[in-house]
C-alpha cells in the first residue's frame, strides 16, 4: 500500500517538474551558501592550528633568555622534556622560520616527511627545509624546500641547527616545556641561570581571536543566505501541500492510514534533502573554492594569519551539509506535515487558494512584526553581550521581514485610491492580490537587500574610519627597526640633522588592570598633537600627558575595563594614573597605553629603544631612506615608509570586499531566484483571473507588460523598505555587536549611491524573475485562455 | 615528533631486531651493502676500555642491559634498558633512541627517547664509562682497577616506572663467535659482539603501587655493525639464560630466508663454546600479544651440550609497545637445566 501512495504522491512531482526543480534548487542554493561560508571558515581554522601546532606558542610554556643548544641538552640530562625552537624571519624575505629538533618537538604532521631517511638526512644537514607547497617558491636562492600539505603556508620548518646556520648565531630562542611526567627536578631557572619562565600567552593574543571578528562576518553572511533558501523551499513546499490535499483525501478515504500517509511524505521529504543536500554541498565547495584564495589573502594581510588556499574537508563537513538542508526542510515542510497529520477524514478536499488562504494571516504577520521591530529597539538601547547583540539583529530582521508585507499591503490600498481608468485600477488592485502569494519571496529579497545594504555600509564604514586612522596613526613617513640599542643610537645621531624629527618608539609589556597589554612612552611632538584626534580627552591633554600627569589608553581597555577621563586606570608594572585621554586602537584585542616619555623612562629603565618614527619632507623619504640602509646595511624589512604600510592595508581592505561583494551577489541571486519561483508558481494559477481581462480586450502582450511593471514596482518597493532596514542593520553591528565582541565601536558612514546602485540590481533581479512568466503569458495560446470559461472552476 | 618519521629512521638502528626485509631493503640502500661504512672483519682484536665506547663510522650500535630480579616480595622481574645509535650516513649525523622496559608477573612498562647526536643530549664515553640519553644513565659505579663495565649503575624512569640498580661482575667479557666477530647469515653477514653476563644485580624497582627492593642477575650485550641482516631474514628470536649451575647460554635464531642458528655456551669461568647450527628452537604455546600471535613457550635444545628445557615467559605480554615494537621479557626454564633469563622477538607482525 505504501508503495502506491509513494507512486500517487510522486505524480504530483511528475505533473509539476518546475515546482519540484525549484524546491531542489532552493534546498540546494540554501545548504551551499551556508556549507560554503562553512567551508571557509573551516579551513581558516586550521590553518591557524596548523601554525599554531608548528609552534605550540599558544599551549606551551617556555623557557627563555640567552640560551643555546647546550643549555637544551643540559636540562633533558637533567629530566625535563623540553624542545628547542628558534623563530625568526628567513633574512631578506617575509618568511617566518622555525627551527625545531625534530626528535624532541612535540608531535605534528608537518614532520611527517622526515620519516623518509634521506629527508632527514638532508633536514638534519640542513639540505632541505620543509615548507608548504606553495611556499616554495617564496624561498630564498640557497634554500631548498621540501613540500609538505601539514604545513601552514609562510612557514619555514628548519633542523634546530640548520635553522642556526642560517641565521648565524649559536643561539636558541627558547625551550619549549613540554609536560614532563616526573617531579622532584631542579627547577629550570635553577639549572639554566638567566633564564625566564614565560606561561603560555593568554587567549588575548591567540591569531583565532583575532580573525574571530571576520569569521563572525562570514557565518552571519551564511545563515543569512540560509535562511533567504528557505523562504523559497518554504513556499514551495507549502505549495506542493496545499495543491495535493484533494489527493490526500482521496488516499485517506481509500483507506490509507493518517500514519502510513505522514511516514510517506516524511520520506519524500527525507529524499529531498538527500537530493538537495548533494547539490548543494558541491555548490558549496565551488562557492568555498573560488573564494578562498581572497579570504586567505584577506586574512594575512589583516592579521598575518597565512591560510592555505587549497580545501580539505573534513567528513564532518559534509555531514553537516546534509544536517543543513535536513533542518531546513523539515522547518520548511514540518508545518504542513504536522496540519497532514492532524487532518480529518473528511476535510474539504478544495484545494484553497493556496495564496488566499494567508491573507487572514497578514494582520497577525503585523503585530508579530511590530512587536519584534519594539523588541529590537529596546535591546538596541541595553543590550549587553555578544548574544543579545545577536539577538536584535534577528529581531530587526524577521521584524521588518514580516512586517514587509502589510506594509506594501497598506501602500498599495493608498495607491489604488488614486488610481484612475479601469486598467490602473485593476494593476493596483492585481498586485494587492498578488501579496499573499509573493510574500515570502519579497521578503527573501528585503531580507538579501537589507543584508546587502548591512554589511556594505558597515565594510565601508571600517574601511573609511580604518584608513582615516592609518592616516593619522602613521603619521610619520619613515618607520625604522634598528638591531640592536647601539646601531638605534648611531642611528639617531646620523639622522639628528638630515630630517626634520626622530621619535623613539618605546614600548613595555605590563598587565594593564589584571590583563596583558602594553605601554608605550611617547615623546611629545606635534606630529601626535596634529595628527591624533582622541575619543574622550581632558583639556590640554598632550601637555600634561608630557608632563607626566597621566595616561592615554586605547578604546578596548577603556570599554572592558570602564576607565574614561576621571578615572584612574592600573597600569600594573606602570603604575597607577589619571587617565588623560581614550584613543581609537582597531583591531587590536588587547589593551594599550601611552605614558609621557620621561614617566615611561622612570617606569621602566631598561627598556631600549630600536624602533622610530621619522619625520621627513616627502620628497626626501627615497634619498634618506637608501642612505640609512646604505650606512647601516640595514635589511630592506626595517625601513618601512609609510606610504608602503598604507597601501598595503588597502590591498588588504580592496580583498575584503572581493569577497563580501561576491557573497553580497551570491545572496541577491538567491532572493531573485525565489522570485522568480513564486512568480512563475503564481503565474499557472492566475490564468483564470487574467482570462477574464483578456476577453474584455486587454492584449496578452499588454498583460504580461502589466505583470512585468507590477513585479518592478514592488521590488522597488520591497528595496526602499530594505533602505533603512539595512542601516538599522549596519548600525546594530558597528555599534552593539563589534562593541561587544571586539571592544571598539565604528562611526557610521552611510553611502546613498551604493543604495541606488543596488535598489537598480534588485529592480533588474525583478525584471528579469519576472519575464519569463509574463512571457509565458504573452505567448500563450487563445485557446487555453478561453478553456477557463468552458472549465467549471 | 611523529611516531611514523622517527620509526621509520631508527629502523636503520634497529636492523638487527628489524621486522621485514622490505624494511631493511628501502632505507637508504641499507640492504646493499652500508657503502662508506666500515664493515666488521674477522680477526680484529678488541681494545677496552675504547671498544666499549661508540664507533660512529660503523652504522648502528647498541648498549643492551637486561637483568632477571626477584623482588623482596618474592616475585620474579625483569628490566631492559638499551641505548642504540645510528648513523644516518658515514659522515653522519649520529641518532640515539634509548629504550627502556620493565616487567612483572602481571604488567610490562616501557618507554622510549630520542636525540639528536651533536649536542650532547645522548651519546656514550669509555672512561669513566658513561652511556646515557636524557636523565637516563649507564654509568661506572665508583673507582677500582678492573675493567670499566665492572661496576655500573643504572638510573632510568618513564614517570611511570623506573629502577635505581648496581651492576657488580663477577666474571670477564665474553667474546661470541670467533673471538668477538659474530656471523649473522650463510652468506657472512656479521657483526662484532661481546657481552658481560656475569652481574650480580641489587637495588629499586620503582612502581605505580610503590618500591619494590630486588636482587638477580644481569647481562650487558655490546654489538656493533653495517649490515647484521640478510635481506630476506624476517626477525629473530634471541635467548640469555643464567644456568643454575653458573653456566651462561646465549641462543639465538634468524628467521627466514635460510635459517641461522647459533649458540655461545659460556662455562662459568668465561670460556665460551661457539655453536654454529647446532641449536633447536620449537615454538610451543603462542600469545596473543597486542593483536599478534608472538611465542611465548619454546623448546631450547643444544645437544652438544646435553640442553634440553622449556623457556616459559614470565609475563607474555611483555611487549614493548615502543614506536617500533617488539617482545622482550624475563623467561625461566626447566628441563636438563634450571635457567632464568632474557627473551628477545621481533619480526612477528
Amino acid at each position: 500500500m505504501m508503495a502506491a501512495a509513494l507512486r500517487a504522491l510522486g505524480g504530483h512531482w511528475r505533473r509539476h517538474p518546475l515546482q519540484l526543480l525549484t524546491l531542489v534548487i532552493g534546498l540546494a542554493l540554501a545548504t551551499g551558501l551556508w556549507t560554503g561560508v562553512q567551508a571557509i571558515n573551516a579551513q581558516a581554522r586550521s590553518s591557524y592550528a596548523e601554525a599554531a601546532v608548528v609552534l605550540d606558542r599558544d599551549a606551551l610554556p617556555r623557557l627563555t633568555g640567552e640560551l643555546t643548544l647546550q643549555d637544551f641538552a643540559a636540562a633533558r640530562r637533567a629530566g625535563w622534556n623540553v624542545s628547542p625552537v628558534i623563530e625568526a624571519r628567513v633574512p631578506g624575505t617575509s618568511l617566518r622560520l622555525v627551527g625545531l629538533d625534530p626528535f624532541t618537538s612535540p608531535p605534528g604532521s608537518a614532520t611527517a616527511p622526515l620519516g623518509e631517511t634521506e629527508t632527514l638526512v638532508a633536514f638534519l644537514a640542513g639540505e632541505t627545509v620543509l615548507v608548504a607547497p606553495n611556499t616554495l617558491s617564496e624561498l630564498p636562492v640557497g634554500l631548498s624546500g621540501t613540500g609538505v600539505d601539514g604545513i601552514a603556508p609562510g612557514i619555514v620548518l628548519a633542523d634546530i641547527a640548520a635553522a642556526q646556520r642560517i641565521l648565524e648565531t649559536d643561539r636558541i630562542d627558547a625551550l619549549l616545556i613540554l609536560p614532563t611526567p616526573r617531579d622532584g627536578l631542579t627547577p629550570l631557572t635553577e639549572l639554566i641561570p638567566g633564564s625566564a619562565r614565560q606561561e603560555p600567552a593568554g587567549e588575548g593574543g591567540d591569531i583565532g581571536r583575532l580573525t574571530d571578528s571576520f569569521h563572525l562576518n562570514l557565518t552571519a553572511f551564511g545563515l543569512l543566505a540560509f535562511a533567504v533558501g528557505l523562504f523559497i523551499v518554504h513556499a514551495a513546499i507549502g505549495l506542493a501541500f496545499e495543491q495535493r490535499r484533494p489527493l490526500f483525501r482521496t488516499l485517506r478515504a481509500l483507506g490509507l492510514p493518517s500514519r502510513t500517509l505522514t511516514l510517506c511524505l516524511a520520506l519524500e521529504l527525507a529524499a529531498l534533502t538527500l537530493a538537495g543536500g548533494a547539490i548543494g554541498i558541491v555548490l558549496g565547495y565551488a562557492v568555498a573554492a573560488a573564494l578562498l584564495p581572497g579570504v586567505a589573502a584577506t586574512l594575512s594581510g589583516l592579521y598575518g594569519a597565512r591560510v592555505d588556499g587549497g580545501l580539505t574537508l573534513s567528513p564532518l563537513w559534509w555531514l553537516s551539509g546534509f544536517a543543513m538542508a535536513g533542518a531546513g526542510l523539515a522547518i520548511a515542510g514540518g508545518r504542513s506535515l504536522w496540519q497532514l497529520a492532524t487532518l480529518p477524514v473528511l476535510a474539504p478536499a478544495m484545494p484553497r487558494a493556496w495564496a488566499q488562504a494567508r491573507i487572514s494571516t497578514l494582520r497577525l504577520q503585523a503585530i508579530t512584526g511590530v512587536a519584534l521591530l519594539a523588541g529590537a529597539a529596546i535591546l538596541a538601547l541595553t543590550a549587553t553581550g555578544l548574544i543579545a547583540g545577536f539577538l536584535l539583529l534577528g529581531a530587526l530582521l524577521l521584524g521588518a521581514a514580516l512586517l514587509l508585507p502589510p506594509l506594501l499591503m497598506r501602500v498599495l490600498s493608498l495607491g489604488a485610491r488614486s488610481a484612475t481608468g479601469p486598467v490602473t485600477q485593476w494593476l493596483w488592485a492585481d498586485a494587492r492580490q498578488q501579496i499573499p502569494g509573493l510574500s515570502l519571496a519579497l521578503m527573501a529579497l528585503m531580507l538579501a537587500l537589507s543584508a546587502n545594504i548591512g554589511v556594505s555600509t558597515m565594510v565601508g564604514s571600517f574601511r573609511g574610519t580604518f584608513t582615516g586612522w592609518l592616516d593619522q596613526r602613521l603619521a610619520a613617513e619613515l618607520y625604522l627597526y634598528a638591531e640592536d640599542e647601539s646601531q638605534a643610537r648611531e642611528i639617531a645621531r646620523f639622522l639628528e640633522d638630515r630630517v626634520d624629527a626622530v621619535l623613539p618608539i618605546v614600548a613595555a609589556q605590563a598587565n594593564l588592570e589584571g590583563a596583558p597589554g602594553e605601554i608605550y612612552g611617547l615623546l611629545d611632538h606635534a606630529t601626535y598633537r596634529e595628527n591624533w584626534p582622541l575619543l574622550d580627552q581632558v583639556p590640554d591633554v598632550w601637555s600634561r600627558l608630557a608632563a607626566g600627569e597621566g595616561a592615554l589608553v586605547n578604546e578596548q581597555l577603556a570599554r572592558r575595563e570602564d576607565v574614561w577621563t576621571g578615572t584612574h586606570v592600573d597600569l600594573g608594572s606602570g603604575g597607577r594614573w589619571p587617565v588623560l585621554g581614550v584613543y581609537s586602537d582597531y583591531g587590536n584585542p588587547r589593551g594599550q597605553a601611552y605614558l609621557g616619555l620621561d614617566a615611561f623612562r622612570d617606569r621602566f629603565p631598561e627598556t631600549s629603544a630600536t624602533r622610530f618614527a621619522v619625520r621627513v619632507a616627502p620628497e626626501r623619504v627615497e634619498a634618506v631612506s637608501e642612505q640609512l640602509a646604505s650606512t647601516f646595511d640595514l635589511a630592506p624589512d626595517r625601513v618601512v615608509n609609510q606610504a608602503e604600510i598604507k597601501q598595503f592595508s588597502l590591498n588588504v581592505f580592496e580583498r575584503t570586499f572581493a569577497v563580501t561583494g561576491a557573497l553580497n551577489a551570491l545572496t541577491l541571486g538567491v532572493a531573485a531566484f525565489a522570485l522568480w519561483a513564486s512568480l512563475t508558481t503564481l503565474s499557472g494559477m492566475r490564468v483564470p483571473q487574467v482570462a477574464p481581462l483578456w476577453a474584455l480586450g486587454l492584449t496578452r502582450a499588454r498583460i504580461a507588460q502589466l505583470d512585468l511593471i507590477r513585479a518592478v514596482g514592488l521590488a522597488l518597493l520591497t528595496a526602499l523598505l530594505a533602505i533603512p532596514v539595512g542601516i538599522g542593520l549596519a548600525w546594530a553591528l558597528l555599534a552593539v555587536v563589534n562593541v561587544q565582541a571586539f571592544g571598539w565601536r565604528l562611526p557610521l558612514r552611510v553611502f546613498p549611491v551604493d543604495w541606488i546602485v543596488l535598489s537598480g540590481w534588485a529592480l533588474l533581479a525583478a525584471a528579469a524573475a519576472a519575464a519569463l512568466p509574463a512571457a509565458r503569458l504573452w505567448r500563450m495560446p487563445p485557446a487555453d485562455l478561453v478553456k477557463v470559461f468552458a472549465h467549471e472552476r | 615528533m611523529n611516531g611514523k618519521a622517527i620509526r621509520i629512521v631508527l629502523t636503520a638502528a634497529l636492523v638487527a631486531v628489524s621486522s621485514t626485509p622490505a624494511a631493511s631493503q628501502g632505507f637508504a640502500g641499507l640492504g646493499q651493502g652500508g657503502e662508506g661504512f666500515a664493515l666488521p672483519e674477522r680477526g680484529r682484536a678488541f681494545t677496552f676500555p675504547e671498544d666499549h665506547g661508540p664507533h660512529p663510522e660503523y652504522r648502528i650500535e647498541w648498549w643492551y642491559l637486561t637483568a632477571v630480579l626477584e623482588g623482596e616480595d618474592g616475585r620474579d622481574y625483569g628490566i631492559q634498558w638499551t641505548l642504540f645509535r645510528s648513523a644516518l650516513t658515514p659522515v653522519g649525523p649520529q641518532v640515539w633512541m634509548g629504550h627502556f622496559g620493565l616487567t612483572t608477573p602481571e604488567a610490562h612498562f616501557s618507554g622510549e627517547r630520542f636525540a639528536r647526536g651533536d649536542v650532547g643530549q645522548a651519546g656514550v664515553m669509555a672512561q669513566p664509562f658513561a652511556a646515557w640519553i636524557d636523565d637516563w644513565r649507564l654509568e661506572r659505579n665508583g673507582a677500582g682497577d678492573g675493567d670499566e663495565l665492572d661496576s655500573l649503575r643504572l638510573s632510568a624512569d618513564t614517570g611511570e616506572a623506573g629502577y635505581e640498580l648496581s651492576f657488580v661482575a663477577t666474571g670477564p667479557l665474553v667474546r661470541h663467535g670467533e673471538d668477538g666477530f659474530s656471523v649473522k647469515s650463510a652468506s657472512g653477514q656479521a657483526s662484532y659482539y661481546y657481552s658481560q653476563p656475569f652481574y650480580d644485580v641489587g637495588g629499586t624497582l620503582r612502581l605505580p603501587d610503590g618500591d619494590v627492593e630486588v636482587t638477580g642477575r644481569g647481562w650487558l650485550d655490546r654489538e656493533w655493525s653495517s649490515q647484521p641482516l640478510e635481506d630476506d631474514q624476517e626477525g629473530w628470536d634471541w635467548f640469555s639464560l643464567h644456568l643454575t649451575g653458573g653456566e651462561r647460554l646465549m641462543a639465538f635464531q634468524l628467521r627466514g630466508g635460510t635459517p641461522f642458528t647459533y649458540a655461545s655456551w659460556i662455562e662459568p669461568d668465561g670460556t665460551v663454546t661457539p655453536y654454529y647450527g647446532e641449536l633447536v628452537l620449537d615454538p610451543l604455546d603462542l600469545s596473543d600479544v597486542s593483536g599478534r600471535d608472538v611465542p611465548t613457550t619454546w623448546r631450547l635444545a643444544l645437544p652438544p651440550e646435553g640442553v634440553d628445557v622449556t623457556v616459559t615467559a614470565v609475563n607474555p605480554q611483555s611487549w614493548q609497545g615502543t614506536l617500533f615494537p617488539y617482545w622482550e621479557g624475563p623467561v625461566t626454564a626447566e628441563g636438563t637445566h634450571s635457567a632464568r633469563g632474557y627473551l628477545e622477538m621481533t619480526g612477528y607482525e
